[in-house]
């Protein structure tokens, strides 16, 4: 059975132009960029290249500023890891800001931090999912080093005022580290207008490889590096470049930066057909994030009265690829911590789903989901003793 | 992740629904992950002759319940009474480990269901029952990590593996 993808977020088809300069790649036996002999030639021109094209996508001053990684993942540990590292050594501090609603990357790096000293200070975020600036400019004290605040949310797609975080963490003179996994390639970042120090990213949100990803770091900027061996990446991260994975990502940054915008306008017209037809479908329902500030692709709408996995399993096996938020899905069996801080109640959390758009997607496609949607919730609210006569029963 | 049976009895779940006037009610609902589970049940000479549920919870909860009450239907009350968590996750082929913590609950509901009757039948009141943490500890003794599944030594909240805290 073919699946209709509303799971982008988890994983975005390859492009064609894509596959195809990947495949250049591969059949083009490059060698190692490293060497000094005319095999690492080509391979190091390739590197260049590539570089240059991410370095556009973001607007880095300098292509050097990029750092390849092996993900949103790798690069947000080497943000956070390595600015805490390379500054606490220089005596300046062991505290950093973060908020509430960052993907697990950034909250998991801090935990461990901890674990070695650092104190962190997570400031909290409004019914919409928003950061407010002045909080952040509240939270950093003498001792602080680095504030990492994402720009795109994973989970409701709100976006945070990073312009001004940045102004205040410049006005305050700390480093800012942006996780902006779920915009590059999406929406125009453009780090020398955001004023940001640090900023991670993923090739395949922008419709590249998995696996590849950078982290842009502004000239100057202080990091250590996570994994120690040779001197590749400007001397921030070791190990003989993934040059597939970054031909790769370089040709969709390429196209990213040509069609983001009739991308964004597609999945948008997606997003408020679905919108505008859900209460013709479903009853009982609410509507995650910040209407006016978020990510083109993303719906998080939780479903009362149902539990996200059944539904997630239930649609599944009418064609469709949705993520849910619950807890009984999250591996780690607790709510999730974006929807709780945003103050829904845990009872909400679990029949949330988290659709996302992509350039795939159809309306035709848009109408036959919701269709299924209700159908799936129908009959798991059939089965729930927590709602009788189309209506929830009172907890 | 789930077994071929579990999600059999997730996309057929056998008995659902309510028993008017049932024998015995037992509900169970875990608060740590939310799931929600009540049994209904139609007794007569000690056998149950009719089971039915209803549940609010992942595909692991519906699966459960709807097991159970294909293994206690047409049973007596002390076999009834044997019938366990285990039991019902073997009979599905297996749960995921954490789920096993989570959405196990059918023989507690059973159990409290049979409680209900007979105490009904006694005339005895009893207030309605709190959900125990006890049914997490029944797989076996160790405690697992509830994300990566390493083993945890008892009281930890911070699994070193893959950086998981407890109050996550």
């Amino acid at each position: 059975m073919s699946v209709i993808n509303l799971d982008h977020m988890s994983a975005n088809p390859l492009l064609p132009e894509v596959q195809e300069a990947m495949i250049a790649a591969i059949r083009e036996n490059l060698g190692n960029p490293s060497s000094q002999h005319r095999l690492g030639e080509r391979a190091a021109e390739l590197l260049d290249e590539s570089r240059a094209a991410v370095a556009a996508l973001v607007n880095a001053s300098v292509s050097r500023e990029i750092v390849f990684t092996s993900g949103g993942t790798e690069a947000v540990n080497l943000a956070i890891k390595g600015v805490a590292w390379a500054k606490s050594d220089e005596g300046k501090g062991k505290h950093i800001v973060t908020s509430n609603i960052e993907h697990n990357a950034v909250i998991r790096s801090l935990r461990r931090l901890k674990l070695m000293g650092f104190t962190v200070t997570s400031v909290p975020v409004d019914e919409r999912g928003r950061v407010n600036p002045e909080t952040v400019a509240k939270a950093i004290r003498p001792d602080t080093i680095l504030v990492s605040i994402m720009h795109g949310n994973n989970e409701i797609g709100t976006i945070q005022p990073v312009k001004e975080i940045a102004a205040v963490c410049k006005e305050k003179k700390v480093l800012y580290h942006c996780d902006a996994v779920d915009t590059v390639g999406v929406l125009p970042v453009d780090v020398q207008e955001m004023g940001v120090d640090l900023l991670s990213f993923a090739s395949n949100p922008f419709y590249g490889p998995t696996g590849v990803g950078g982290l842009y770091v502004r000239r100057g900027v202080p990091i250590w590096s996570l994994f120690d061996g040779g001197v590749q990446e400007n001397r921030k991260r070791a190990g003989t470049e993934n040059l597939v994975g970054i031909a790769g990502m370089a040709e969709a940054a390429r196209l990213a930066a040509r069609d983001m915008g009739a991308r964004a306008a597609h999945t948008r017209k997606l997003r408020d057909l679905f919108l505008s037809k859900l209460p013709e479908y479903l009853s009982d329902y609410g509507i995650n994030g910040d209407p006016e500030n978020c990510l083109p692709n993303l719906v998080s709408v939780s479903v009362h009265h149902v539990e996200g996995e059944s539904v997630v399993l239930m649609l599944d096996d009418e064609g469709f690829a949705v993520s849910t938020r619950s807890a009984c899905a999250s591996g780690s069996l607790r709510a999730s911590h974006v929807l709780l801080s945003t103050g829904l109640g845990f009872a909400d959390c679990q029949g949330t789903l988290v659709i996302t758009f992509g350039i795939d997607n159809t309306e035709a496609e848009v109408m036959k989901f919701l269709a299924a949607l209700k159908t799936s919730v129908t009959t798991l609210r059939e089965i729930s003793p927590l709602y009788k006569n189309g209506q929830g029963v009172p907890q | 992740m789930y077994s071929k049976t579990v999600m059999d009895h997730f996309r057929n779940p056998r008995n659902v629904g309510e028993i008017k006037d049932a024998s015995g009610v037992g509900e169970i609902g875990n608060p740590v992950c939310g799931d929600m589970m009540t049994i209904y049940l139609d007794i007569k000479d000690d056998v149950i002759r009719d089971i039915k549920f209803q549940t609010f919870g992942c595909g692991a909860a519906i699966a459960v319940s709807s097991m159970l009450t294909e293994l206690a239907k047409g049973k007596t009350l002390s076999e009834a009474k044997k019938i366990t968590n285990k039991d019902v996750a073997k009979a599905l082929e297996g749960l995921p480990k954490n789920k096993l913590h989570c959405s196990n609950l059918g023989a507690d509901a059973l159990q409290a269901a049979i409680r209900d009757y007979e105490d009904k039948k006694s005339g005895k009141k009893r207030e309605p029952e709190e959900a125990d943490e006890k049914h997490k500890h029944d797989h076996d003794d160790k405690c697992y990590c509830p994300y990566c599944d390493a083993e945890l030594a008892e009281g930890d909240t911070f699994c070193k593996n893959c950086s998981f805290h407890e109050d996550e």
